[in-house]
């Protein structure tokens, strides 16, 4: 038997993050004593370069690699990008956090590179066991940064949290894997699809499994009924973790959704379209009136969360209508919009809440944002845009991603739906007014001047500006989306 | 016409400014704030007065038009153009701004900056809504302006600012979100486009045309306000700085009864001609159970607020006639209550930066300590209640007209406001005006200074102005109103 050498080429992204993990792990071993700058400047480096690497080795077209384990297409590119992207922002944001609490240790950003490194393997598997590893690595990674304040309780038990109902998820999830194995003979995801299209899986098992498999990509994307760690994971977790949790992981997720039911299992679309449905519309409702009852704003920002990762799934649940796949693409691609939009909005989020906290003093409760245009009314304004923007009011970007996936659930004929969706938004405008209001119309309880880093400054302004600047110029970033899951379906 | 592209530079000369007087940041540079604010609207209302005297009588078809794609995705465009109806509310809007601007002059010490920066942009984003010709261009807009008033009403206004300004945006977010279901529909439907005018072609069955009129009604009549979607107005009117008032109810009342006219009538006309025994009634019922409302305020505000929400029942009432006369004295009525409207809050303005109050009860006797303001404030009363010779009468008049050529007794009802706009708004002048001085405050009260005269003058003119020669404003419009009946008058099935 011969042993072909694959082709590397497509993965050199993936190849260089791994080595770099490696080599920050033992230039931060030997060199001690500026061990932490290091780290971060090389995890930053890396990340750019990567980012560079994965446009070089862009394509255009579908390549598989490493006997069909991988694939290499325009979506897994351009997800890969925004993945860099945000992980190199919330490092960028967190940093000084750290650094005040002292927990800025070299292995963080290890972790953070290995938890991004997961994710590539995730957006790039062809098969469903690279993306059970990259789902484990990434997650793994995650449950440790999330216990990285270990002297605090609260971050402690988050982890534990996060990490026992993770397990729980991971196992159904690989559960839900082996019955598709066992209903189609496969794992390799168009090999599933082959089967499907040949109908010559045993539907029963498939069902089973499918409902598994379900479960586990609502798990990662936090979504009712599977959503109770959210809230209690974001709260507990230093702001600086919750930032990261908030954002990449949901890309992966989205990407993980993406390959294994419409990559795998479009032909039984319909049937997991009713319960995106199901979890879609109890996201979207629980999400949103939950949030009104929170003080503090983590929490809110968790439920809001979880409602938007409802949203997002509206565009992955309207794509075929009775057979017809006449609006997939249109539905999928909202998806995708909406999912990297709300990772921008939520980036500033957080990346608020970090600016407003301090060596000693957590900025976690919406009180904590009272008076902010009387303290600083250019951040002020910032967070204005952002909680506008994720209350979906124009010009800001939220708006079109509730636009898009709106225009697809209407398309789909889901009127009810729809209709659904408007009336939780309005409920949901409801707590995002509430920040807006403590920010202007209340008078600041701590009168502390903003205390933060130049770059993070000019990182969060950079951030606001994008959130109004894609609001008013959407394009770009909505044919972009279409164009990569046209290019690569 | 010209080639300058006069409704962007309607849209963006005022969100510019408003961006760079927001740049001017906090209140040591509060001068130079209120000096360019007020170049910036000066500025705003020169670039409209071309679309007036630009402007072609002869026809219905959009003027002033500009096309350009803005997000190809979902082919929406950035589509501008005013017709006969549109255009006299982007003047009306652009005129009104200085208004506020001057009046909000000196009594705003508190980042003026940033409120002279809020009604500027909002300026600009009202007239987007009024000249907007893509559906989705129009409710970018249409939303955007609520950001502005919202913070307006929270940061400057009263005591109970905090409630008002909430319910005042999440009750008109409600409507205007499922008239963004009702836009995706019709987005579908049209085979993918977002164009009012292509819209108004498209056939559609009776079934989605009455839920599509529904969500307009919910989105327009929550804007109105129409009875029983009115109880926001009251509270953001009474809380909202005079400023704010004003615009709300000189210009931003007006966008959901021009929504009813730019949407509804032409899109749906099946149903409108199907519901519109629903639309009359409750434009009735704001007509004369307001009109009571408003009898019985103690507060000036809210007195005018209520008689606000009927006057604006009139104005959907005369929609609702399907007549020449009715529509277009709608219109009058719209454009004359912007000036009238804006005039009494003005005026209570000018009582309220004085006593710092708003009750009625509080004052008596004015007119002895105030007498130049208690002639404007005269005027402006009986234009309120519809005096003939002041604009008021005149689109009052003509809807009465048209309702009675529709139905005798639409027409009996509707003209009760004539005796019920009397009694509230001239009972309230009476107690406030006349009489012994009331207390000492009173007795202490300082007449309007020059800036003061200056604003309650002009808007004295455009009243008695209108009222007497109403011919510029009509001649406007008939040639669109005409094309609109014609338009309403054929099925769509």
């Amino acid at each position: 038997m011969n042993f072909v050498v694959p082709d590397f080429y497509p993965a050199a992204a993936e190849i260089f993050v791994a080595v770099m993990a490696l080599v920050i792990m033992l230039a931060s071993t030997f060199a001690r004593s500026v061990a932490r700058n290091l780290a971060y400047l090389l995890t930053q480096a890396t990340l750019i370069v990567a980012a560079f690497i994965t446009i070089f080795t862009m394509e255009g077209e579908v390549v598989h690699t490493f006997s069909n384990l991988f694939i290499s297409d325009l979506l897994g590119d351009v997800l890969k990008l925004m993945i860099y992207f945000s992980t190199a922002i919330a490092l960028l944001y967190g940093r000084g956090y750290l650094a005040d609490r002292k927990i800025d240790k070299p292995e963080y950003y290890l972790l953070a590179l290995l938890m991004t490194l997961g994710m590539m393997v995730m957006v790039t598997a062809n098969h469903m066991l690279p993306m059970y590893i990259g789902l484990e690595m990434m997650s793994l990674a995650l449950y440790t940064m999330v216990a990285f304040d270990r002297d605090s309780a609260r971050s402690t038990e988050a982890a534990m949290k996060y990490f026992v109902l993770g397990a729980l998820a991971s196992g159904l999830l690989l559960y839900g894997m082996s019955m598709v194995y066992g209903a189609t003979g496969t794992l390799e995801f168009s090999g599933v699809a082959q089967a499907l299209y040949n109908q010559t899986a045993n539907q029963t098992v498939l069902m089973f499994g499918l409902v598994f498999l379900v479960a586990g990509i609502c798990f990662k994307l936090g979504v009712v009924p599977f959503h109770m760690w959210v809230p209690d994971v974001y709260q507990g977790a230093p702001t600086a973790v919750t930032l990261v949790i908030a954002t990449a992981p949901k890309l992966a997720a989205f990407a993980m959704a993406v390959r294994l039911l419409i990559w795998a299992l479009f032909d039984i679309a319909e049937e997991w379209q009713m319960m995106l449905i199901l979890v879609a519309a109890a996201s979207i409702v629980l999400g949103n009136l939950a949030a009104i009852a929170q003080q503090n704003i983590k929490r809110m920002l968790a439920y809001s969360g979880i409602s938007h990762m409802g949203f997002m799934l509206l565009g992955l649940l309207a794509g075929v209508v009775e057979g017809d796949r006449h609006f997939a693409l249109n539905a999928y691609s909202s998806a995708m919009f909406y999912a990297i939009s709300y990772v921008i909005m939520s980036l500033a989020s957080f990346g608020m809440l970090i600016l407003l906290s301090r060596a000693g003093f957590e900025a976690e409760n919406i009180d904590d944002f009272k008076g902010l245009n009387k303290r600083s009314s250019w951040y002020a304004l910032m967070m204005l845009f952002v909680m506008f923007s994720m209350a979906g009011v124009p010009f800001f970007i939220g708006f079109f991603a509730k636009l898009s996936v709106l225009q697809a659930v209407v398309a789909a004929g889901y009127f009810w739906l729809a209709v659904l969706a408007v009336v939780m938004s309005v409920i949901g405008a409801f707590y995002y007014l509430r920040v807006v209001k403590v920010m202007y119309f209340d008078d600041p309880i701590d009168a502390s001047p903003i205390h933060a880093a130049p770059e993070v400054r000019v990182m969060l302004s950079a951030n606001g500006l994008a959130i109004a600047a894609l609001g008013l110029a959407p394009q770009a970033l909505m044919s972009l989306c279409a164009f990569a899951l046209l290019r690569s379906l | 016409m010209t080639d300058i592209p006069l409704l962007s530079l309607a849209i963006w000369v005022p969100i510019i400014g408003g961006l760079l007087v927001l740049a001017t940041g906090s209140d040591r540079n509060a001068p130079l704030a209120r000096m360019l604010a007020l170049a910036v609207a000066v500025a705003g209302f020169v670039v409209t007065i071309p679309l007036y005297t630009g402007f072609d009588v002869g026809t219905s078809a959009m003027q002033f038009v500009e096309l350009q794609s803005w997000v190809p995705r979902f082919n929406i465009n950035y589509h501008l153009g005013v017709d006969g109806i549109s255009v006299l509310f982007v003047l009306l809007n652009a005129f009104i701004t200085i208004i506020v601007v001057a009046a909000g002059w000196q009594v705003i010490q508190n980042k003026v900056a940033q409120y002279m920066a809020a009604f500027l942009i909002m300026s600009g984003l009202m007239n987007g809504i009024f000249s907007a010709l893509d559906a989705v261009l129009f409710y970018v807009f249409f939303e955007a302006s609520l950001i502005p008033l919202y913070l307006i009403i929270g940061i400057w206004g009263g005591a109970n600012r905090v409630y008002a300004a909430i319910k005042f945006f999440l009750y008109t977010l409600f409507g205007s979100l499922l008239m963004l279901i009702a836009l995706l529909y019709l987005f579908m439907q049209s085979g993918g486009s977002f164009s009012i005018l292509d819209w108004h072609q498209l056939p559609l069955p009776i079934e989605p045309q009455i839920l599509i009129f529904l969500a307009f009604l919910v989105a327009f009549g929550v804007k109105v306000p129409m009875w029983p979607v009115h109880t926001w107005l009251p509270d953001a009117h009474v809380e909202a700085p005079t400023g704010g008032s004003v615009v709300l109810a000189a210009i931003a009342l007006k966008l959901g009864a021009y929504g009813f006219l730019r949407f509804s009538l032409p899109i749906v006309p099946d149903a409108a001609n199907e519901l519109a025994p629903l639309v009359i009634t409750l434009s009735l019922i704001a007509v004369v159970y307001i009109g009571f409302v408003a009898l019985v305020q103690a507060d000036m505000k809210k007195l005018v607020a209520y008689s606000s929400i009927s006057h604006m029942g009139f104005v959907t009432l005369g929609f609702f006639m399907f007549n020449k006369l009715g529509v277009e004295g709608a219109l009058v009525q719209m454009i004359s209550h912007g000036f009238v409207s804006g005039a009494m809050f003005l005026c209570i303005g000018v009582l309220y930066d004085r006593l710092h109050s708003r009750q009625i009860a509080d004052y008596g006797g004015v007119v002895h300590t105030m007498p130049k303001f208690a002639a404007f404030f005269m005027l402006f009363t009986m234009a309120n209640s519809g005096l003939p010779a002041t604009s008021g009468f005149v689109g009052e008049f003509m809807v009465v007209l048209g309702a009675v050529q529709y139905n005798f007794w639409i027409g009996f009802v509707a003209a009760t406001t004539l005796i019920l706009g009397a009694a509230y708004s001239l009972w309230m002048y009476k107690r406030v005006v006349f009489g012994k001085v009331a207390n000492p405050h009173v007795a202490e009260l300082e007449d309007i200074n020059g800036r003061e005269f200056a604003f309650l003058a002009v808007l004295a003119v455009c009243v008695l102005a209108m009222g007497l020669y109403p011919f510029p404003f009509t001649e406007v419009m008939h040639a669109s109103v005409n094309e609109l009946l014609r338009h309403v008058a054929v099925s769509k099935l």
